[in-house]
């Protein structure tokens, strides 16, 4: 890296406008992978904000058996959106448009990406899919009632507004290729000199495993969903059983995309967890290749299992045994990985800061999420546990209680390089914890209702489930809380923070090397790489807050 | 920080890439591939199902029209590649010329494929007609595929043609020149791909019998 020089005082990139416009018009319309990241991140938050108060709401009619606030038609739109907002309006895109975008180039010590403005379209894109989601409630029809699954044959019968909130997020996966292909190319080219493959940043080793898994399954969805929007417009048959059609297909190749959609969203945060990992132990990785290359294993097998989801669909014994065995099978990387980020911790001097915490709160709760899909993917005890609440426990622990958790994690981490403001560390540790509660209190009690029998997207429920839904429903207001509450200490950290230093944790990945904010372009010249990625030797040339 | 500097960091570094431009574009007609795969997925799944009524279904098409068809396209791919020859060597004019060829044979292509539906829907072949609906299971599927993916592809073709449009656009512009045509290759890269799946296509529909 750069030998330690600290690039001196330059404008920074919230200063310097990528085109002839200033104000409003030098954000919509740049080039410049930082302001698209930040673009991503506002709207992005948004939508998981929405999210989380429709979760609330669900909550909050689940607090008492029979109707509470809404009845059950409402309550069908409402899992059904809360279901597409949180998987393709946040978790998807969530890591890879923002971190990727703004941290990604810098890490590889690039100027941008290797198509700008593919970005900025990818960009518009994502927000006409939103919008079109957004528009889907309100037509006359009403909002999509199918689940975020959008399982034929109901998915064609129902008269709302399916066909519109399908094309949303065909066009959603549309920008999710463009990242991806940008992102592939811009790890092929522009890689600074002496930045060899295994000089690269974890982090962007697991974006390019993303990337590749985006441009592989996204199109398949693609295709899927568009025969869906066909069939109900023209009646053609595929997938309708009365004309010959096999439902069952539609399953296999929503499920083909969709599970490794699981690995597009977890591979990026495992990214970053490597980053903050090395950075809090003051310790170069242990085991970088084995790291690295458990991304792109993940991301192969991952394409082998996805008839894990269908197991009571109808399928032969011996494909069913097949598919239990492969996810099995998939574990094994994460395992690697997470075998190694020990090991890095281990004889580490710790620095426990609220990056690290984040860290910690992730491999607690991916963990339980991790093992409770071994027991759905063994065949015996995925027959009882399937649509049940286990369910449900089990895909928020490891989609929120992974993605989820370090999301915050990696904002923690690098919202003072993005904005050049140092957060209430005292707040951020506090919400930490009751994260951590909250969570717990909310999803724990599902994984005994879904062993009990309580079978999922019910909006009501027998007696005997009353006191573990209640204190579930009480854990949603402290995860709720927390949530807003984060939000709204960052934010008065934007306005009010004290200036934070180009290295507040003391890393030694490239962008510790440049000043927070970023100036405009990155590097005033390009760095040449001579250090392995987390080499901490340099860390006695480094200015950084000890 | 002098003048120039202070200009030079204002404006965005002006970057050019043509082999990261080629591999973007291979990396999306990858997904393209795959967009059909999708489709031809479905097609040997119920192939295998209704072998014995996709081969009935499959005598009405008109293997005429598919062969023209054929033939049209992959006349096309060739003048396409000869507008980047020719572009190479700098003859703008002859460059222009076999766009235009190209862009008239897709527009024959569509004309044909026009005859060849509306002839079908004369017959009362389309989704949920009378007609089809009293016909077997596997000959509704036929057929439906058949809309599908040739519609499909069709609708690959007219993106190929605006793409082409503004391809000649910028060599009438200037915008594509000898020293700078990568927009012109991958366009043709495009085009190379519409035909590629014809070619898949038209044996599966038009030829198994
Ligand atoms: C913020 C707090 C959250 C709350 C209170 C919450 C609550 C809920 C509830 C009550 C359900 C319905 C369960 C059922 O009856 O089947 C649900 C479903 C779901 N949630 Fe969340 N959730 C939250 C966050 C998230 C996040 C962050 C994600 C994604 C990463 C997510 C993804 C999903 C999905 C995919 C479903 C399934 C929807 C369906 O059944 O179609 N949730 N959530
Ligand atoms: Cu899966």
């Amino acid at each position: 890296m750069a030998n330690g020089t600290i690039a001196i005082a330059e404008k920074s990139f919230y200063e310097v406008s990528t085109n002839e416009h200033s104000g409003i018009l030098s954000w919509l319309l740049t080039t410049d992978h930082k302001r698209i990241g930040i673009m991503y991140l506002v709207t992005i938050a948004f939508f998981f904000l929405v999210g989380a108060t429709i979760g609330l709401l669900m909550r909050l009619e689940l607090l008492t058996p029979g109707r509470t606030i809404m009845g059950a038609q409402t309550y069908n739109t409402l899992f059904t959106l809360h279901g597409v907002i949180m998987i393709f309006l946040f978790i998807i895109p969530g890591l890879p448009a923002i971190f990727g975008n703004f941290f990604l180039p810098i890490q590889i010590g690039a100027r941008d990406v290797a198509f700008p403005r593919l970005n900025l379209l990818s960009y518009y894109i994502y927000v006409t899919g939103a919008i079109l989601v957004l528009v889907s409630l309100f037509l006359p029809g009403g909002p999509i009632d199918t689940g975020w699954t959008f399982y034929i044959p109901y998915s064609v019968r129902t008269g709302t507004n399916v066909s519109l909130a399908l094309f949303a997020a065909f066009i959603l996966g549309l920008s999710s290729i463009l990242t991806g292909i940008n992102f592939v190319t811009t790890v092929h080219r522009l890689r600074a000199p002496g930045m060899s493959w295994f000089k690269m940043p974890l982090f962007v080793w697991a974006t390019y495993a993303t990337a590749w898994i985006q441009i592989i399954a996204t199109p398949v969805v693609g295709i899927t969903i568009l025969l869906v929007v066909i069939e109900r417009t023209f009646g053609v048959g595929i997938f309708d059983p009365a004309l010959g059609g096999d439902p069952i297909l539609y399953q296999h190749m929503f499920w083909i995309y969709s599970h490794p959609a699981v690995y597009i969203m977890i591979l990026p945060a495992m990214g970053v967890v490597s980053e903050i990992i090395t950075t809090f132990c003051r310790r170069t990785i242990f085991g970088y290749v084995p790291i690295a290359m458990s991304s792109l294993a993940i991301a192969f097998v991952g394409y082998l299992v996805w008839a894990h989801h269908m197991f009571v669909s109808g399928m032969s014994d011996t494909a069913a045994w097949i598919f239990s065995l492969l996810t099995f099978i998939v574990a094994l990387p994460s395992g690697v990985k997470i075998f190694n980020w020990v090991a890095t911790m281990y004889k580490g001097s710790i620095d426990p800061q609220v990056p690290f915490l984040w860290v910690m709160n992730f491999i607690f709760l991916f963990s339980i999420g991790g093992l409770s899909g071994l027991v759905l993917g063994s065949l015996a005890t995925d027959v009882h546990l399937t649509d049940t609440y286990f369910v449900v426990a089990h895909f928020h622990y490891v989609m929120f209680g992974g993605t989820g958790t370090i999301f915050f994690g990696a904002m923690h981490y690098w919202f003072p390089k993005m904005f050049g403001k140092m957060y209430n560390k005292k707040f951020a540790t506090i919400s930490v914890i009751t994260f951590f509660i909250g969570f717990n209190m909310l999803y724990f009690p599902k994984f005994i209702m879904g062993y009990m029998g309580m079978p999922r997207r019910y909006y009501d429920y027998l007696p005997k489930f009353a006191h573990l839904q209640e204190i579930s429903t009480i854990g949603s207001w402290i995860l709720v809380g927390t949530i807003f509450f984060i939000t709204g200490y960052l934010l008065y950290a934007l306005k009010k923070g004290p200036k934070a230093s180009s290295n507040p944790w003391g890393g030694v990945t490239l962008e510790w090397h440049i000043p927070s904010p970023p100036p405009m372009e990155n590097f005033k010249e390009i760095p040449t790489i001579t250090h392995e990625p987390y080499d901490f030797s340099q860390l006695k040339e480094m200015e950084y807050d000890k | 920080m002098t003048n120039s500097q202070q200009a030079a960091a204002n404006l965005h570094h002006v970057h050019r890439d043509d082999v990261g431009a080629r591999m973007g574009m291979w990396l999306f007609l990858f997904t393209e591939v795959l967009l059909f795969g999708g489709l031809f997925l479905a097609y040997s799944v119920y192939r295998y199902d209704y072998h014995e009524q996709f081969r009935l279904a499959a005598m009405d098409l008109n293997t005429g029209i598919g062969t023209l068809n054929t033939i049209i396209l992959l006349t096309s791919s060739l003048t396409v590649a000869l507008s980047i020859a020719a572009m190479q060597k700098n003859n703008k004019f002859l460059s222009m010329v076999m766009l235009f060829f190209t862009l008239a044979l897709a527009l024959f292509f569509m004309i044909n494929k026009y005859f060849e539906w509306s002839g079908h829907i004369a017959e009362g072949l389309y989704p949920k007609s009378p007609e089809l609906l009293n016909m077997k299971n596997g000959e509704i599927i036929f057929y439906g595929l058949y809309y599908v993916m040739t519609g499909l592809h069709g609708l690959h073709v007219l993106i190929g043609m605006v793409v082409l449009s503004f391809m000649l656009f910028f060599i009438a512009k200037g915008k594509i020149t000898p020293e700078n045509y990568v927009k012109l290759e991958n366009a043709g890269l495009y085009w190379h791909l519409v035909d590629l799946i014809w070619i898949f296509l038209f044996p599966l529909f038009y030829l198994i019998h």
